[in-house]
């Protein structure tokens, strides 16, 4: 059994540049859709990160784990969608600053 | 450098530069052709390292599935100037020449990728079987807390996306 030609290192460093990339954009963001889109990019970079270490031990359980984070983020993206649709009957806006009277 | 090395780091980089043009753009629309793009690299990844099976599920469900529902609901809202505006801006050429290449690289690597047998790739191929056989064994216990979330998202999206929630409150 011969070793996986790619290195893990640089599967886990792409892992955690495009999680950081998803963790600037939720931040800087202020459109809930891309807001949405920002947190699908940091779930699949957790499955990216899962697949390559499952790829490094040759194990099937990164590709379970993959499909876990499949099913929370299928689960995510159709509540935060509703949630979206509400803000945009209630507010007239996606703006995430229009939406602030929790502030107290 | 072999060859597998180049057809990796060419995946990464199509998914990093999608990836940041995707949330950098102001049209919605937009992000989501490069956020596309950006989980069709990493399909092509999962392929890479040996394991075509999330590779598939990646294409099927992210780039299929969720992505759609996001077009849908930017369909729905119609967001920003008038239509005759936004789809003059759609039309030209500068909007979709850039994706098109992005996915044209990611074409190549496909059309190569399939051509040669999956051992030469990668070192191990972990199949769907061997997956499913150990979803079903020992990870039934996660299957079933994946289905009741499931169930809980389907329950929450309706209740969310029902109209007259806005229509009780008006008529008070």
């Amino acid at each position: 059994m011969e070793a996986v030609v790619i290195p893990m290192e640089h599967g886990l460093a792409l892992a955690a540049v495009l999680f950081s990339i998803g963790l600037v954009g939720v931040m800087v963001r202020r459109n809930i859709i891309l807001i949405l889109m920002s947190v699908e990019v940091m779930l699949n970079a957790c499955g990216l990160a899962f697949i390559v270490a499952g790829a490094r031990w040759s194990e099937p359980d990164g590709q379970i784990m993959f499909m876990l984070i499949l099913s929370i983020a299928a689960a995510e993206v159709a509540v935060g969608l509703g949630l979206l649709l509400q803000i945009h009957r209630r507010v007239g806006s996606i703006d995430v600053d229009e939406t602030s009277r929790l502030r107290g | 450098m072999t060859i597998e090395l180049f057809l990796f780091y060419m995946a990464a980089t199509v998914a990093l530069v999608s990836t940041i043009l995707a949330l950098t753009r102001y049209n919605a629309t937009h992000a989501l052709i490069y956020l596309i793009i950006s989980l069709l690299a990493s399909a092509i990844i999962f392929y890479l390292v040996g394991a075509p099976f999330a590779a598939v599920l990646e294409v099927v469900i992210y780039a299929g599935a969720i992505m759609v529902l996001f077009v849908f609901v930017v369909m729905m809202l119609n967001l920003g100037s008038s239509e005759d505006d936004q789809e003059h801006q759609w039309l030209k050429p500068g909007m979709w020449l850039f994706p098109a290449l992005l996915c044209l690289i990611l074409f190549l690597e496909m059309v190569y990728v399939l051509s040669v047998p999956p051992h030469a790739l990668s070192g191990v191929v972990i199949t769907p079987k061997e997956v499913g056989i150990k979803l079903y064994g020992p990870y039934i216990l996660a299957v079933e807390i994946a289905a009741m979330l499931l169930l809980a998202g389907l329950i929450g999206a309706y209740h969310l996306g029902r109209r007259y929630l806005v229509d009780a409150r008006k008529q008070r």
